[in-house]
């Protein structure tokens, strides 16, 4: 049984021996690099621009502006095609601009021999510009007079209202008490350790080959063909070993130019290979929110009525645009079924970095304030949180009233139970009360969380598997799941060697996508990789099960239902005994002369359920209130995720979800200058993500139910852990010093004003408390 | 290129000595992967802030990325290429895929020279946890949390098995 076992992830050697090959690790030979010329100003236009001394650099081969790119704009964000109009993304780029809608805004492009000269002729190239006021503040964005920062556009990129659980205005007006809070998030980035890095050529006079870091290489290969006016059919997409997306490569960022680069130079291979400067400023970050939510409840503890209006930024190009704030506000549904809900959500264009899709989606926004409220209301009734929670959280035959589907599998009330045992919640309740005076002061916090294992029904959810039987009686497997350090290529084999009954050893998954190659799939985001391959992954295996006990049955002159195999061997199922190894099977299979061919099974198959995941997160922090510093003695994170298919690994996404979760609660900012847009910290040490020595211990516990919609019982997981540790903290926060402290990150910055405004500090670094 | 920028230089990479011609303004980082075709180390900065770089100079973890390959004249080099042998993997690395602590694997080669640089100056003592953690602060991993590769470096400083590699449940979570 090789599902639920802790297997040894199968790229694991590659990786440790520095033996797999990165997008950065293939060299085409005379590869020209390509760089950007970004813009200086935040808004504005450009007026002229002088190319000449670039182009006299030895090494320059070619400079390209505005002007030489096709005029059609096209959307980037790595969504499958939509067939209706109302979820087609925004289409409002172009390959280079001369509208500037952000400080690093792409106008030209050098190409030259190598980096040193396409650098410095990048910086020879002249602009001119005509500038506008930069549009930051949300407010600004949305006054009548605002300058439309896409000609013709509305700058509110979409807009839109849902309710469910009966009439919400009437729900409140029945509550016992009405509790309200506003709520702010800021603009964060993925950092995944590789840059955005990509390389084409043309292996033929029509044809490209793109070499790229994406989660996407399906989508990637039909958007560069809508930004070129190419067939699909001509360009091929390989994505090699991927260092980390977060959903920074769920968007098309450099495909299309390179492969623009390489149709205007004659097929040469042309790489664009980013900076972590130009890669933090210029690729996608995290939209931030602005949040209003109005909770009401009953004195017995009930939640009946939710209210929230949200604003959601997606800076200078809509990128993944509304969708982010629509999904953010959905999940919901499944939390807090029974609540009459109400949603509005605003997304707006500003003169500021692109927001695109990161981890989770826009719920990381929505459930922070949501659950922020949450414990506000709590509060307010005076009712412990997590009783409070317990009382009105999802439960297994709920119905999720947005999607009108009955909630199959729920574990979240034991996920808050075992949370609760873990902290040691109620000692510490009351051990923590004598810390709540003077500068050192010690609280306990929890957040829930509900999200999705997809996209179905807003997008389709379509994925594919190929398997064939080896000569030497083991499997390769295709998938067109993309492995992106996650560790799906490692749950597929789990899952095919469940199915066949083989060792998960001989099992091989073919690690390198290929759009020429790879069975169609949409790719790694939404958490929906290992779930909707299961299905796929499920009926190929059976499929070719079925297959191989049939060519058994011709060998042995047997009824194959008297077959099974066990273990990578043929049994015969009525006494237990075997009757041959796959090896053999596989041998007669394949030189047989006159029966039998090489056993294969292809099955691409489209998932038409979602099921819903659940978790929650505790903690219990120390505030220093001079410091103005918040330490996370333990955090938590307890997860349904269904049926675990590694713990290991699955630990591996807790583990990285919390920490990204403790860096966007602590520490984790875009620092962005209100007057000009200017961003002071695209790099690694400015922008604090967290090191070895700034995480606790992290401890991670799944509450395992069996998810039927799934080929295996599992759901989703990969997303889901970076949503609940922000609210939780600033819950702790306020239950060791008494303060909402409603924006995040939660910086000493932050809590000096906090704490400061509430007269905990004079604000000369003395203290009142 | 011009001679000027051109200067030979020797050094032993991974126990192997290697002279050759080296532009003077490159990174050891460039060298090794441009030059040598060692592209086991990654470039995720450029500038010495995330440590996917980090190589071993005469015993010392360095950020390749910011140590200029003239500096490296005379030294001896290890790379995370020269850490398996004979078709077995060190240590450290058999701790870090033991313990689940690779994920998109970009920071490992740099955290498994970080690793095996603390263990081998720290044989024979007994650290502390926070030791532990600053010694591989210069390593960014965005994926982990640092959790599994805290237990991996735990696990690196263990006294060897009596019969090394044959571990009953390999695949197990410890």
């Amino acid at each position: 049984m090789a599902v639920g076992k802790s297997v040894k992830r199968i790229d694991a050697v590659a990786k440790v021996t520095g033996r797999a090959r990165y997008t950065e690790d293939f060299f085409e030979p005379d590869m020209l690099t390509a760089k950007y010329v970004r813009s200086t100003i935040a808004h504005g236009r450009v007026t002229a621009v002088n190319t000449d001394k670039a182009r006299q650099i030895e090494g320059v081969e070619a400079v390209f502006t505005y002007e030489d790119v096709p005029q059609t704009t096209f959307a980037t964000a790595g969504h499958p095609m939509a067939l209706s109009e109302v979820h087609k993304d925004v289409e409002d780029r172009l390959l280079l601009t001369r509208d500037v809608r952000f400080m690093g805004d792409e106008i030209a492009i050098v190409v030259a021999r190598n980096e040193l000269a396409a650098s410095e002729a990048a910086g020879l190239v002249e602009v001119e510009y005509e500038t506008y006021d930069p549009l930051i503040d949300p407010e600004d964005i949305l006054a009548q007079d605002a300058r439309p920062i896409h000609e013709g556009r509305s700058n509110i990129v979409g807009e839109h209202n849902y309710t469910f659980g009966g009439d919400v205005d009437q729900a409140f007006d029945q509550a016992d008490h009405v509790v309200e809070g506003r709520f702010a998030t800021a603009m964060v980035q993925h950092c995944q350790l590789e840059n955005h890095i990509a390389h084409a050529y043309m292996d033929d006079l029509d044809k490209i080959v793109i070499v790229s870091s994406t989660q996407i290489p399906h989508i990637a290969r039909r958007i560069v063909g809508e930004a070129l006016g190419m067939p699909l059919s001509r360009i091929r997409v390989i994505k090699p070993f991927l260092g980390g997306g977060f959903g920074n490569k769920q968007d098309v960022v450099l495909e299309p130019m390179v492969a623009f680069l390489t149709l205007k130079l004659n097929g040469r291979a042309v790489q664009i290979n980013m900076t972590r400067e130009e890669c933090m400023l210029c690729t996608r970050n995290r939209h931030p929110f602005y949040i209003d939510v109005k909770t009401g409840v009953m004195n017995d503890g009930t939640l009946v009525a939710r209210d929230m209006d949200a604003i959601s930024i997606t800076g200078a190009y809509a990128s993944h645009g509304h969708a982010i704030a629509a999904a953010g506000g959905s999940k919901q549904s499944s939390l807090y079924p029974k609540a009459a809900t109400r949603f509005h959500a605003r997304t707006l264009y500003a003169n500021i970095p692109v927001a695109g899709a990161m981890r989770a989606y826009g719920t990381p926004q929505v459930i922070y304030a949501l659950e922020c409220a949450t414990e506000d209301a709590a509060r307010k009734i005076g009712m412990d949180p997590v009783e409070f929670r317990l009382k009105n959280v999802a439960r297994q035959g709920d119905i999720n009233l947005l999607s009108n589907k009955e909630i199959l599998s729920c574990g979240l009330v034991e996920c808050l139970e075992r949370g609760r045992d873990f902290i040691d919640w109620n000692r510490k309740k009351k051990d923590y009360e004598q810390f709540k005076t003077g500068p050192i002061r010690k609280g306990l916090g929890v957040a829930c969380l509900s999200y999705a294992s997809g996209t179905y029904p807003v997008c389709v959810e379509i994925a594919g598997s190929r398997i064939a039987l080896n000569q030497d009686g083991t499997v390769h497997v295709l998938v067109g799941a993309t492995e992106i350090g996650q560790g799906s290529d490692t749950v597929v084999a789990q899952m095919v060697a469940q199915t066949l009954s083989f060792p998960y050893e001989d099992v091989l998954v073919v690690q390198a996508q290929d759009t020429d190659v790879t069975p169609f799939d949409t790719g790694a985001y939404a958490s929906r990789q290992a779930y909707v391959v299961s299905n796929a992954v499920f009926k190929a295996a059976n499929q070719l099960r079925d297959r191989i006990l049939a060519h058994a049955g011709i060998m042995t002159d047997e009824d194959p239902k008297h077959l099974d195999i066990v273990n990578a061997r043929i049994v015969d199922n009525r006494t237990s005994e075997a009757v041959m190894d796959m090896k053999t099977l596989a041998i007669d299979s394949f030189y047989h002369k006159e029966r039998g061919g090489q056993l294969t099974a292809e099955i691409s198959y489209k998932t038409t359920t979602n099921a819903p995941v659940f978790g929650c997160t505790f903690v219990d922090v120390t505030v220093d209130i001079p410091l103005c510093k918040i330490t996370v003695n333990q955090i938590i994170n307890v997860h349904d995720s269904g049926v675990i298919i590694n713990p290991v690994q699955a630990a591996g996404q807790v583990h990285g979800g919390a920490f990204m979760g403790l860096g966007a609660a602590l520490s984790e900012e875009f620092l962005i200058d209100p007057e000009s847009g200017y961003v002071y910290n695209n790099n690694l040490l400015d922008y604090k993500f967290p090191t070895f020595t700034d995480v606790p211990p992290l401890n991670h516990d799944f509450v395992e139910t069996f998810e039927p919609t799934s080929g295996y019982g599992n759901k989703a997981l990969g997303e889901p852990p970076v949503v609940s540790p922000p609210p939780a903290i600033r819950n702790a926060v306020l239950d060791a010093t008494g303060i909402c402290i409603n924006t995040l990150p939660m910086s000493p910055h932050t809590l000096f004003s906090a704490f400061k405004s509430h007269g905990f500090l004079d604000g000369k670094g003395g203290q009142h408390v | 290129m011009t001679d000027q920028v051109l200067k030979q230089i020797t050094f032993t990479i991974n126990g192997v000595k290697r002279s050759l011609a080296i532009d003077i303004r490159k990174s050891l980082a460039e060298v090794l992967r441009q030059d040598l075709g060692l592209t086991g180390l990654k470039q995720g900065c450029g500038v010495g802030e995330c440590g996917a770089c980090s190589i071993m100079v005469d015993d010392v973890l360095v950020d390749s990325c910011i140590f200029l390959a003239v500096w490296a004249d005379n030294a001896a080099i290890r790379t995370v290429e020269g850490e398996a042998r004979d078709g077995k993997l060190s240590k450290v690395q058999q701790a870090y895929v033991d313990e689940g602590a690779v994920q998109c694997g970009y920071c490992t080669p740099g955290f498994i020279m970080a690793t095996t640089a603390f263990v081998e100056q720290c044989e024979g003592k007994t650290v502390s946890d926070d030791e532990i953690r600053k010694a591989h602060a210069g390593n960014l991993c965005r994926c982990t949390g640092y959790q599994h590769i805290f237990n991996a470096v735990e696990k690196s400083m263990t006294p060897d098995d009596p019969m090394p590699g044959q571990d009953d449940h390999p695949n197990q979570e410890s």
